[in-house]
């Protein structure tokens, strides 16, 4: 036996594909750890603060009021029409910030990926998180990278926490609707939901339907310029546009009433929830913006919000009013009754027929 | 364009409501079979438009509903078993059995998956050869043709490890057993259009002659509905007694014979336990002989299954029609969607589930 097969003899059998895939060896801090983030996260995030290469990042405050939000991010499909894990890690994080007025600056990334995730994925989720936050402008300066045996995780799990800045006095927060406030709606309800449904090929029939996944914090820039008295905005993901009014309606103590003829909702994603047995209203948003605001202040709030790209189907879709009986969500229904638009109990289930 | 056409339409309501204001003479109970139809009473707030005269008795046209328990318990026995992916619509996931319901099943481990419809069903068989593939068919007549098709396609495929656990109940003889029971309160029906558009109208005569009823077939936006109750009330008020198509758009008096054809390949008439109500004669369908193979009931040992209702819920009289949702003590406080003790409360089409969404008082 010579020298050289003897060291082939006592090195591992398996080759380890570095390229191809995700193995748990990227996740063991060593070298190759180090070189997943350098031909990955480095490769697309680099920034003077990333760049550093430290378990920290020192950021400097651009202000006496910080806000920080954080959130996990668990979604399949992780590719669907419209966007990715990535963007949604980038955009969901930087619009939790913006819904109170602040300035996004900086986030972190944290990344929980099954053994034999393809390679390539993670570059293309890299570059989509990179593109949103170069749209959002905020860098990513701060991440941490875990590998988990297959079948621990699904694909890629992203958490993300950011950091904003709040220079203005400004105090929106949802105990903030008044009495006579005007709720406009930033668009159409309901698009990111059926496009992931839709994605996951549930829906038995398909749709040109794509979520609606983008950063807000430029269109509420502008929102908040036109409309300086806002008083709450929040964006209504999970559990739709109605559990975001009912959340606002208990914490405000008021009953908000909606028109149902002013409710946008794109044809398509109306027919898919027409067929699937589900309420627009119920179903997820990923790149809208709720606000309660003044009622003279909403013709400069629409006309800034139809200008943004993400504004363009902006419209008031009810009144804040008295409580009656307890704080609850109302509307007027296109044939003139009225009924309770209640909270989503639970995950939405399709119904029979 | 579109606020034109709802514009008119609440015109066009506003106008039906004042017709039928003015023909009225004295208050009617009218019952609308079909859970759909209660939703969408509820839903579009036109019940409470509705003339005092008028009350609504909701039926137990709720497939998800009147599943029987011992069926539930069954599925989650079923769903349980190592092997098996046990697949089914969404909102039956929720209705809870006796101890358990399959979205726990699902938490503790078992493959139970949300489909939506048994074709899929049939897919996913066809993908796992080595697994048991079982779909929860249930429904009325509406949902019956498309569950046939699933298992005439999986003999013809060749398909051995699909079944069905069926739970397919019928509407005439539903309404039989309402309008014979001793403290019936019913005195109009709206039939539920799209079991007619399947099954066409010619089962409804009889009934209607039996029992001395006007009987109204029935679609579902909002001025079906009110033309629903319209041309009932006019019959009422006059003391005719007849079976009258509101729904012509969708119903002709045969129905669809190519979809009645299926139904009669694959299934036969049996007995039926309805959740709340009990047996009802004739009211369902299960498998015949040609395709007895493709029954979960028979290919799985789930004997031996002790069912236990909650103590608490009304379900059994509000299905019947005798008591309103919110006259159970449990409405509302025990009892909620998130925790729904009786069938009723979980599917959308649920009396109780509709009441609490859209009405709660």
């Amino acid at each position: 036996m010579d020298s050289n097969n003897a060291f082939e003899y006592f090195t591992c059998p398996l080759p380890i594909p570095t390229n191809q895939e995700v193995v748990i060896g990227h996740g063991s801090g060593g070298t190759l750890t180090k070189n997943l983030i350098n031909s990955v996260f480095y490769e697309h995030f680099h920034n003077p603060i990333l760049d550093q290469g430290n378990d920290f990042a020192e950021l400097l405050s651009e202000s006496k009021r910080i806000v920080t939000a954080t959130d996990g991010h668990v979604v399949d499909p992780i590719f669907f029409p419209g966007g990715d894990i990535g963007k949604l890690a980038v955009a969901g994080t930087v619009n939790d910030i913006s819904m109170s007025g602040a300035i996004p600056r900086f986030l972190t990334a944290s990344f929980i990926i099954e053994e034999g995730f393809p390679m390539k994925d993670l570059a293309e989720i890299a570059h989509s998180m990179q593109a949103c936050a170069v749209e959002a402008n905020v860098l990513i300066v701060a991440g941490d990278t875990k590998v988990v045996e297959k079948g621990k995780a699904d694909k890629i799990f992203i958490a993300t926490t950011g950091i904003g800045f709040l220079e203005s006095d400004l105090h929106i927060d949802g105990s903030q609707a008044k009495i006579g406030d005007a709720v406009v709606i930033s668009g159409t309800m309901g698009d990111h939901g059926i496009a992931v449904l839709a994605a996951r090929n549930e829906l038995g029939f398909t749709t040109t339907v794509k979520s609606d996944i983008a950063p807000m914090n430029n269109m509420i820039q502008t929102a908040i310029a036109a409309s300086p008295n806002i008083h709450v905005m929040r964006d209504p993901t999970r559990g739709g546009v109605a559990t975001t009014l009912n959340e606002i309606a208990l914490q405000s103590h008021v009953n908000i009433v909606l028109e149902e003829i002013t409710l946008p909702v794109d044809k398509q994603v109306q027919a898919a929830c027409d067929i699937l047995g589900f309420d627009p209203l119920y179903v997820a948003n990923e790149g809208k913006v709720l606000f309660i605001t003044p009622e003279n202040e909403v013709p400069s709030l629409l006309e800034a919000l139809r200008a943004h790209p993400y504004g363009e189907k902006a419209a008031v879709i009810g009144r804040v009013e008295r409580v009656v009986d307890s704080p609850m969500v109302l509307m007027r229904t296109r044939i003139g009754g009225t009924r309770i638009v209640d909270m989503l109990s639970g995950a939405m289930l399709p119904r029979i027929c | 364009m579109n606020d034109i056409v709802i514009h008119h339409e609440s015109e066009v309501i506003g106008k039906a409501l004042t017709a039928l204001s003015g023909i009225l003479t004295r208050p009617w109970s009218i019952m609308e079979i079909c859970g759909g139809q209660t939703h969408a009473f509820m839903q579009t707030g036109l019940s409470a438009m509705l003339p005092d005269e008028i009350e609504l008795i909701h039926g137990p046209g709720c497939p998800v509903c009147v599943t029987s328990l011992e069926l539930v318990d069954k599925a989650v026995a079923i769903a349980a078993k190592e092997n098996v992916i046990f697949t089914s619509y969404g909102d039956m996931l929720r209705v809870p059995g006796s101890e358990s319901n399959l979205f726990s099943v699902r938490a503790r481990g078992g493959d139970v998956r949300v489909v939506y419809s048994p074709m899929e069903a049939l897919q996913i068989a066809q993908k796992n050869p080595q697994k048991e593939v079982v779909f929860f068919g249930i429904g009325f007549e509406t949902t019956a043709p498309s569950n046939a098709i699933s298992v005439i396609k999986a003999k013809e495929r060749n398909i051995q490890n699909y079944s069905m656990l069926v739970s397919h109940v019928r509407v005439p003889p539903a309404m039989h057993a309402i309008l014979s029971a001793d403290n019936n309160r019913v005195q109009g029906f709206l039939a539920a259009g799209h079991v007619c558009a399947v099954m066409g109208m010619e089962e409804y005569f009889p009934i209607a002659e039996k029992y001395q009823i006007p009987i109204t077939v029935t679609g579902f936006e909002p001025f079906d509905l009110l033309r629903g109750i319209l041309e009932t009330v006019r019959m009422l008020e006059k003391g005719t007694v007849g079976v009258v198509n509101a729904y012509e758009r969708a119903v002709s008096s045969q129905g669809n014979k190519q979809a009645q054809e299926i139904i009669e390949q694959a299934f036969t008439e049996c007995d039926r336990q309805w959740r709340g109500i009990g047996m009802i004669p004739n009211s369902g369908w299960k498998l015949n002989a040609d395709y007895a193979q493709y029954d979960a009931e028979l290919k799985f040992e789930v004997g031996d299954i002790i069912t236990r209702e909650s103590e608490v819920c009304i379900s059994g009289l509000i299905l019947q029609g005798i008591k309103k949702p919110n006259q159970c003590p449990a409405f509302g406080t025990l009892c909620t969607p998130q925790n729904p003790l009786g069938a009723t409360m979980v599917s959308s089409e649920g009396a109780c589930a509709a009441y609490y969404r859209y009405g709660r008082n």
